[in-house]
């Protein structure tokens, strides 16, 4: 789709005013550049999702199976049998409008269906019809509407326009989580086939290769190799990782995207240069080479199943526990899922750090570490030489990931490990970060390119609040831990802010990192000069 | 069009009474059957209510933590916001009933020339306190009417409330701050576009029946005055099972009194529900402990997956190739 | 129907139940008997034509404001002028007006108020009038 982006002032003159016309009765215009492609059908016939077949959203036909209205309602019974949590928050809304104008997508569009309130009432209106007293009875003045065809769009339309940031839940007075509307609200849709081809392809290749990019072993392999060459011109220090090898002490999982794009790339090597200066007894996996999971953008059961790699992996290799990279939504699965779909994982041991002897007490049950946890670790033990000045030509802030935010409360381990490998750190504004944080606009399986108004739009309450201190302080580094974040913001930045870059926290570890035996380094990993090393650019080799 | 249609719905209620009293002297039906059939109604519809959320299962451990998590020793974790243990919990939930916390973070985003900023905005939070303490409080106080000795604890907070001394009969505060806070609650829904348009029926009958129910009962303290005395004795019949008709009690207490009925009634369909739902809220009310301690789903079944043998057996050359070690040769 | 912590959710239920309930069982089995106020007191009975200021309807629901009006015209405005209703003179006074006949607070005034769970301020000024024990 040849959609134009619009500029970026044009974008961001943005009308809140609400239509005069009722929602319900306003079916939902689908809007070049907000939404994605359609699944097709190869991706969906991978994993035995139902009612494959190719279609397209800008179709006025999209070739619903027979009786799909029963399918749904069925579906919506057996969901509220299962999650308390959709039947409690179908139930208990009143509507008050505190999560309306937190948002970033109803902050970046003004479409009153993008308030999450408004959003949940999409689904919770015909809950009502079909599952209430009230709803049955009086129908409209209860709210309650049928299940239709326009109905049908517009959850796509607006399910697909949420990034179970869970920003809003943490404004509810009762906890309701969009998030959790969301995941149903799209499960509905996956029984019929109507998923995106954004999600579907990722998760298709994800089951069969192992990682959503579908990279084969060879490949990821291969790709590895470039790190290494680059770590060896930049330190001097030949590292060389493991792939698959029974008996390690640790798997390392962590998001393929960071073996294959920018600025991802610099993550992975300063991963590597980490473990490699550690000596740790750890391997890579080309099984488990995923530490996302698109799966849990489908259905629960996707997700389960997409997961099961990583303990299965770990339970074959033999390793002590798991060590999993930055990833936002991948930790939101491991803290709060993989223990309970694939546990107990009693064939690993309580994790504990070879080089510090700490052990991991919150991590005890699903023994996974958080990477951040591992080196924050290592840095208040004192066993990295850091050198922050490597970084000085930064000026870094930092962005919570929503997940690792809001979904376990990875807050403080990030800034402590950042402030110690930069020298020059400043915050963004208070609202905008820790729990309050704001999505980067392109979650949960939005990063796609058609839909690239949408994620601008997305991105607009975060872009703001990097431009602010990229203005009052100078920011030119935006860091953070996870892979769509690196991604997406990269975009987003660009569009919004242009002179701000973005990062891993792992890539400044790996610049400031004092490797052993390595060489006077004269540049970052991404080939930038080093403050005082600007002259000698063209005496290394 | 929504505001009308709650506004006179209500509106018939009143005069529902009224008629019922002055025409057709329903005194029996309004004073004793529908109180009744409301609390049952009250009782049973809350408990099924409960029970049906009670009958989902919690599959997933899932609180929105907001705060930093356990993690070690020297990085301070949020208890409260982000509890890894059950007193944690038991404080973030009374904090979110008695205090309404989550309510108390909401801000106001605003955009200046494209800057966005977001203000505190805690209006919404001091009406919502304002108007769920002050009914409490005048909930209680009605315990005088009901308690043939009535304890100390309610003459208390009947001082406490009325201590401005203002007026004959005293002015009790939580009256003028529940129909302050109730209008304002009003007022936002009808002026804030945003929350105007998401605003339902469901919204406004709520409001305009506890307005009416406090209208009604502040004219009974100071305009159409009823026989207390009456009023009380009927109460305690009620609660006796051994109703009364009271001689000189206005059609205004009925009127009153079926309001309240019809609350009562109203409330297990209603999003007022969220009085006993919060308590369930899987968000709030669990441990951000998963990763310490396993939780279980009761539904978990096993799914299909792709396995490392089927894996190897995709790629197993691929994987000789380039050294990645295999299981079978 | 299956419940899931269900332990937790019924010892919940049981608890509001037995909030909500408390009026029911707070007074289980006390019928008490309205409160009749006492009007024998001999200054009434001496009286020719036993009658107020105001009707008893209207002295019912009225005479806590009526005292307010005395008080307010008496103290703050000094207007002692007496109300001549129907040709009587009534002095516009608790102690001196009221209690002259009311003499017994007792049985007239404390009755309702008790039972009502009303707490007037009047006697943080006023002496409680001293009753004669018969």
């Amino acid at each position: 789709m040849a959609t134009k982006l619009p500029k970026p002032d044009e974008l961001s003159r943005i009308d809140y005013t609400p239509p005069k016309k009722c929602w319900m009765d306003t079916p939902a215009e689908l809007k070049p550049g907000m939404y994605c492609w359609g699944a097709k059908a190869k991706n969906l016939n991978v994993v035995g999702f139902p009612n494959a077949r190719d279609w397209s959203p800008a179709e006025e036909d999209w070739k619903l199976p027979k009786e799909w209205e029963g399918t749904v309602l069925e579906g919506i019974h057996d969901r509220l049998s299962k999650y308390r949590s959709f039947r409690l928050f179908m139930d208990v809304c009143v509507r008050c409008g505190a999560c309306a104008d937190k948002c970033h997508f109803y902050i970046g569009t003004g479409d009153p269906k993008n308030m999450p309130v408004l959003r949940a009432e999409l689904l919770r209106s015909v809950y009502r019809k079909y599952f209430t007293v009230p709803g049955k009875l009086f129908g409209g003045l209860a709210g309650a509407r049928e299940l239709t065809t326009e109905v049908l769009k517009e959850w796509w339309y607006y399910f697909f326009q949420c990034t179970e940031c869970r920003r809003c839940s943490v404004f509810c007075p009762y906890g309701i989580d969009t998030a959790e509307v969301t995941m149903m609200g799209r499960e509905l849709l996956n029984l019929l086939g109507l998923n995106i081809d954004w999600i579907a392809g990722p998760v298709a290749n994800c089951y069969k290769k192992g990682n959503h990019l579908g990279l084969e072993p060879h490949t990821i392999k291969s790709s590895m190799e470039f790190f290494l060459d680059d770590i060896d011109t930049l330190t001097g220090v030949k590292v060389e990782p493991t792939f698959n090898r029974k008996g390690a002490e640790i798997l390392f999982v962590t998001p393929s995207v960071d073996l294959f794009a920018d600025p991802g790339t610099y993550t992975a090597m300063g991963y590597l240069m980490l473990f490699h200066e550690l000596g740790l007894d750890y391997t890579w996996s080309t099984y488990a080479s995923e530490g996302g999971n698109f799966g849990v953008f489908t259905s629960n059961e996707m997700a389960k199943r997409l997961h099961y790699k990583i303990y299965a992996e770990a339970k074959r290799l033999g390793v002590k526990y798991i060590i999993g990279g930055e990833c936002g939504h991948m930790w939101r699965l491991v803290n709060q899922y993989l223990d309970t779909w694939h546990g107990p994982a009693d064939f690993m041991e309580e994790p504990v750090s070879p080089i510090t002897g700490t052990k991991f007490e919150n991590a005890k049950s699903t023994k996974m570490v958080h990477v951040i946890e591992f080196t924050a670790d290592l840095i208040k033990n004192g066993k990295l030489k850091l050198d922050p000045t490597r970084n000085d030509h930064l000026n870094v802030t930092y962005h919570d990931s929503c997940n690792t935010a809001r979904g376990m409360g990875l807050l403080d381990e990030p800034r402590y490990v950042l402030k110690n490998s930069c020298s020059n750190f400043h915050e963004m504004p208070e609202n905008t970060i820790r729990e309050q944080t704001f999505c980067c606009g392109s979650g949960t399986g939005l990063n796609a390119s058609e839909n690239m108004e949408l994620r601008m739009r997305g991105g607009i309450p975060r872009a703001n609040a990097v431009k602010h201190v990229h203005e009052k302080y100078g920011v030119n580094m935006l860091t953070n831990i996870c892979a769509i974040d690196r991604a997406t913001l990269k975009a987003s930045m660009d569009y919004w802010v242009p002179d701000v870059s973005v990062a891993g926290v792992h890539e400044l570890v790996g610049n400031a990192l004092i490797m052993t035996g390595e060489k006077e380094r004269t540049t970052d990993m991404r080939g930038e000069p080093l403050p005082g090393k600007e002259g000698d650019e063209n005496e290394t080799v | 069009m929504k505001i009308i249609f709650s506004f006179f719905t209500v509106v018939l209620l009143v005069l529902l009474a009224f008629l019922g009293l002055k025409i057709a002297n329903l005194y029996y039906l309004f004073g004793v059957i529908i109180p009744y059939a409301a609390l049952a109604i009250f009782i049973i519809g809350f408990v099924y209510r409960v029970m049906k959320w009670a009958s989902s299962p919690v599959p997933f451990r899932i609180p929105t933590t907001c705060g930093q998590q356990k993690s070690f020793p020297w990085i301070k974790q949020n208890k409260i916001e982000n509890p890894s243990s059950t007193w944690g919990v038991i404080i973030r939930m009374l904090l979110e009933v008695l205090a309404f916390r989550s309510l108390f973070r909401n801000t106001k985003t605003e955009s200046r020339d494209g800057k966005l900023s977001y203000g505190s905005d805690k209006w919404l939070w001091m009406a919502g306190l304002a108007f769920h303490w002050s009914f409490l409080v005048i909930l209680i106080r009605h315990f005088r009417f009901f308690a043939a000795d009535v304890p100390s604890v309610i003459h208390l907070i009947e001082s406490l409330d009325s201590f401005l001394q203002i007026g004959v009969p005293l002015l009790y505060m939580t009256d003028i701050v529940l129909v302050a806070a109730v209008t304002f609650l009003f007022i936002r829904r009808v002026v804030i576009p945003q929350v105007n348009y998401i605003s339902l029926i469901a919204d406004y009958i709520p409001l305009f029946l506890i307005l009416g129910i406090a209208i009604s009962g502040i004219l009974m303290r100071y305009l159409f005055k009823v026989h207390l005395v009456g009023v009380k004795n009927f109460a305690i019949g009620l609660i006796n099972f051994n109703p009364v008709i009271p001689e000189g009690v206005g059609v205004i207490f009925y009127i009153h009194l079926f309001l309240i009925s019809s609350l009562f009634a109203y409330f297990p369909f209603s999003k007022l529900m969220h009085a006993g739902g919060v308590f369930l809220s899987p968000t709030r009310n669990l441990a951000n402990n998963s990763r310490m301690k396993r939780h279980v789903n009761p539904w978990d079944y096993p799914v299909k997956v792709h396995t490392y043998e089927e894996y190897e057996d995709d790629f197993r050359e691929k994987m000789k190739n380039v050294g990645i070690p295999v299981e079978k040769e | 129907m299956k419940l899931y912590d269900g332990g937790k959710i019924i010892f919940g239920l049981i608890i509001f139940l037995g909030l909500i309930t408390i009026p029911f069982y707070f007074n289980a089995g006390k019928a008490v008997a309205p409160p009749k106020p006492k009007l024998d007191t001999p200054v009434i009975q001496a009286l020719a034509v036993k009658e107020c200021v105001k009707p008893k309807e209207i002295m019912r629901a009225e005479h806590m404001r009526i005292l307010d009006d005395w008080r307010n015209s008496v103290v703050r405005e000094d207007d002692r002028q007496k109300i001549v209703i129907g040709g009587k003179e009534f002095t516009k006074s608790l102690q001196n007006g009221c209690l002259k006949c009311h003499s017994n607070k007792k049985d007239f005034c404390d009755k309702c108020h008790t039972y009502m769970a009303v707490n007037p301020y009047c006697w943080d000024c006023h002496f409680t009038p001293k009753e004669n024990k018969s």
